[in-house]
Formats: structure tokens, sequence, C-alpha cells
């Protein structure tokens, strides 16, 4: 119950509740009517989710490539966050800097800088050619490839923040006592530090997946068209088909699937550890 | 006792990491400073003929300086509302300012695709589409979360006894925040800020949807330049990014250490 004292402090809250409200949920619970109305009123459009091909291809393609997304950023990220726990506090700094400067680096600089390396006339491509290890340019954007290329990178230092939390919390002295009782780096991995790093590793693995699932910058561009993932096709329907219904149904099913992961994950996770370290 | 260090084998494949997660932004470097017409590296020397195009162009800059309005008028809106409402929710702390704070962290949560598509035809309605004060408003909200998070994370750091002691000996609220609380917590709510200002900056995906002519941001340009003709212009533009971006980052940093040091 809300007490009188604290009646001041809750008007301080007021603005950002009242611009949320007005400007940030309102638009979206449109979306989620629109959904259910347009063209005419009823379940029509979510029956598409069982019978239309090119809606089935459009999640699957999605899920395949968040998954696997989801993978490689979490193993590059570990492979990272190792390292900066166990490096020593000044060397840490700049670890943790070379992951946050690309944290920050606009998300379309980053996909161009792709484009740059991997399209055909690209700088992997000629080098490759001039060293004579191929003939014929290899196909390495604007296609799946591509696309996962580039989330990944996107997706790394996101995977890094919260296991690199989970990992500073680990005692050092607990690895430095297993060495002094002579276990070996892998033994001192496998049995101590692996574990304890468990709920950084879950915590990360969820954020980064349902980063992915809504992405659309990166899939754009790198994707060329021909590859779609939900956000990219979400717009293509509402801009070019004119299709509110369809591209509503698509976008509340998105919402859904990432406030489900995030319910099944919140009970075995602190969701704190997911988005307690964006800032830091 | 000696502390454990990381193996020759970890060691190895961070740098690999790292050196994936860096190379390819440095790249763009050279690349801007080609002297050749198209996207390549310098062949005969380097040249900043291309960064010359850029700032000698009235677009890209009409494009900067519009992005630079929206950012700090959004900005303004995010770190008010942010500042102001993670002060409540920190002093009253109950059950439902826990929902509030959850409400706040929304636009990070839900992708900005589905926000765009509910803000396009919301803004129809309001005669917002296309308008400065549209894009404005919009970054302005999605920045909340930012700002809410630093100074939170500001406001645990801060004695509530402190708050208490001011409040006790008759000072007002507004008086409380002005000389008590908001001092204290200045480097979070400038952190917010930075924050919320990058944000507003590389914002895309909203601006595609809800602006078209009239409001053309340099993200919005930059993704024409990517999908229509790549020139070395544009690893010009993606170079000033670069450069503006890991400022304010490295300002973030100083004024972190300032703080804490």
């Amino acid at each position: 119950m809300m007490r009188r004292q604290d009646l001041g402090w809750w008007l301080l809250i007021l603005p950002a509740f009242l611009l949320m409200t007005a400007f940030y949920v309102a638009p979206i619970a449109q979306v989620l009517a629109i959904s259910f109305t347009e063209p005419s009123p009823g379940l029509s459009n979510y029956e598409r989710l069982f019978t239309s091909e090119s809606v089935q291809r459009v999640i699957l393609t999605t899920l395949r490539i968040c998954i696997l997304t989801t993978a490689l950023s979490l193993l590059l990220g570990y492979v990272l966050s190792y390292r900066i726990a166990l490096a020593n506090p000044s060397a840490q700094r700049w670890w943790i800097l070379a992951v946050l400067v690309p944290l920050w680096i606009s998300v379309l600089v980053r996909a161009f800088a792709w484009v740059t390396l991997l399209r055909r006339q690209g700088l992997v491509n000629e080098t490759l050619m001039g060293a004579g290890l191929i003939t014929e340019p290899l196909q390495l954007v604007w296609n799946e490839f591509g696309i996962v290329v580039g989330m990944v990178h996107y997706m790394v230092p996101y995977a890094v923040l919260p296991m690199l939390a989970s990992m500073r919390e680990i005692d050092p002295r607990l690895l430095a006592a297993a060495r002094g009782l002579g276990a070996s780096r892998i033994t001192i991995f496998a049995k101590i530090f692996l574990p304890l790093s468990l709920p950084g590793l879950l915590a990360a693995g969820v954020l980064v997946f349902i980063f992915s699932l809504g992405f659309y910058i990166t899939p754009a561009l790198l994707g060329g068209g021909k590859t779609l993932m939900v956000a990219e096709w979400i717009g293509l329907q509402i801009l070019d088909l004119l299709r509110w219904g369809l591209g509503t149904m698509m976008a509340t099913v998105l919402v859904v699937a990432i406030l489900v992961t995030l319910a099944i994950f919140s009970r075995l996770v602190d969701m704190k550890r997911v988005f307690g370290g964006g800032g830091a | 006792m000696m502390a454990h260090r990381p193996g020759l084998f970890a060691r190895g494949s961070a740098w690999v990491v790292a050196l994936y997660l860096l190379l390819p932004i440095s790249i763009i470097i050279p690349v801007s400073m080609t002297d050749q017409r198209f996207l390549s590296l310098p062949k005969e020397g380097l040249s900043l003929q291309h960064y010359a195009t850029v700032l000698g162009s009235p677009e890209w800059l009409a494009s900067i300086w519009q992005s630079f309005l929206i950012a700090v008028v959004a900005t303004g809106i995010a770190v008010a509302a942010g500042t102001l409402c993670a002060i409540g929710c920190w002093r009253v702390a109950s059950r439902s300012t826990n929902l509030v704070r959850a409400l706040m962290l929304l636009p990070i949560i839900i992708p900005s695709i589905v926000y765009a598509v509910g803000l396009y035809r919301y803004f129809a309605g309001l005669d917002l589409l296309d308008r400065f004060m549209g894009v404005a408003i919009a970054h302005g909200v999605t920045g909340i979360p930012y700002v809410v998070i630093t100074v939170s994370t500001a406001l645990a750091a801060f004695d509530p006894r402190l708050e208490q002691a001011a409040r006790g000996m008759g000072a007002s609220l507004s008086q409380t925040l002005r000389w008590v609380i908001l001092p204290r917590i200045a480097p979070g709510i400038l952190s917010g800020a930075i924050f919320a200002f990058i944000h507003s900056w590389d914002e895309l995906v909203i601006v595609l949807f809800i602006a078209s002519r009239d409001v053309f941001t340099l993200p919005r340009r930059i993704w024409d330049g990517i999908n229509e003709n790549l020139d070395p212009a544009m690893a010009a533009v993606a170079v000033l990014l670069v450069v503006f971006t890991t400022g304010l980052l490295l300002l973030d940093r100083a004024l972190r250490r300032r703080r804490d040091g």
C-alpha cells in the first residue's frame, strides 16, 4: 500500500511513467491489437503460423541462426572473459576496453566493415586470390554465413559482460589453492572454474538469444534480402506489402517468444545478472 | 601464494577473439584513406579526399547536425524522466516500484522493430511522422532505461541516512533533491546521459519507420549509402563515427575514474 509520506517520491516517478505509457506501451499495445483485428477480426493471422510455408520458413531460419549465433558468441565470449577474469588488474582495464569499444560502436559501422571485408571484391577475397589460394571469389556475405559472422561479432561483448561479472565472484584463492595442491590447469578449469561460472554463462545465453531474435540491421545488411529473419520480414510486410495483420502477428509472436524465454529462465538465473551489467 | 593465471592456450585464443572484435573495425581506417575511387586499401599513397568529400557535402553535414540536435533533445527527455524515476523508485522501494523499474527496462528487452511498427501507426494519428519532435520523443523514451540503470547504480552507493538527515532537519523534498541527492549522484547521471546520447545518435530502426524526408538522420544516410553506393566516403563517415563514440566512452571512463579514485 502507498504510504502518505511517499506521495512526493511517487510524483518523481510520474513523468517517466506517463511518458512510457503514452509513447511506448500504447504503440506496442496497438501492435498486439492490430494482429487480431486486421484484415478481419479474429485469429486468421495466427492461423498462418500453421498453414503458411513462408511464415514457418522465416521462423525456422530465425531460430537456426539465433541458436548458432548464441552458441558461437558464448564460446568466444567465454574465452575472452576467462582471460580477462584471470588477468592482473591493469591488463584487465585494457581488455575490458577492447570489449566495450565494439559494444558501443554503431552497428551500422560494424556491418559496413564486414561488407568491406567479405564482399566479392572485398579485402578477404582479394587477399586470398592474390595469394593464389583460391581462383574464384568465395561467397562470404549476403547469405547466412555473412549474417552469422556479423551477428556473433555484435553479440560477443553482450556475452562477455554477464559472464565476466560472475567469474569475478569466484574467489581467486580457491584457484591458487587447487594449484598449490597439485591440480593441473585442466582439472582446475573443469572442476572449479567452469561450474562456478555457469550462472553467468546461462545469463549470457539468455541475453544473446533474446537480442538475436529481434535483430534487424545486421541481418538486413549482411543477408542481402535473400535470407530473411523475422525482424526484416516484419519490416517487409509493413513497409512494402502493407500487410499489417501479418506483420503485427509476427511482431506479437516475437514479443511473446522473448517474454516466455525470460520467464522460463528467470526461474534458473537471477535476472539482475542478465540486465545488471549493461552500462558498467 | 601465486595467483592463478591463464595458460598459453587460453591466452592465445583470447587474443584471436579480441582480434576478431577489433580488426574488422580498424580496417575501415586505411580504407577511408585510400587514393582509389572505389572501396579498397590504399595503393599508391594515402589521401584525405574522401574526408573532404564528406565534410564538404551539405547533405552529410545536414544529417550530422540533425542527428546531433535530435540526440540532445532526446538525452534531455531521457535524463530528466529517468533520473527522477530512479530516485523515486530507490526511495520508495516497494513491490510496485520493482514493477515500475521493470517497465522502464522494456525498451531494452522488446526489439525495436516491434516498437517501430507500432509507432509508425501511432504517430500517424498524432501527426508526428517525419517530424523532429516525433523522433526526439521516440529516442528519449527508449533512452530512459540507460539513465535508470546508471542512476540506480549510483544511488545504490548513496547512504540513505543523508537524505533522512536532510529531511529531519526540515529540508523540503525539492531542497533535498537539489542540495543532497543530485550532487552525489551527478557522475551517474552524466554516464546515463552519455549512453542515452549514443543510443539516439546511433538509432536507425525507429527512424526507418517514422521518418522519411524532412528528418534524415546520419544513421539513415549511412544505411542508404551501404545499400546503394559503397564508396570510400562511407568509410570516412564510419571512421568519424568511431572516433566520436570512442571519445564519448573515454570521457565516461575518465569521469568514473575521478569518482572512484
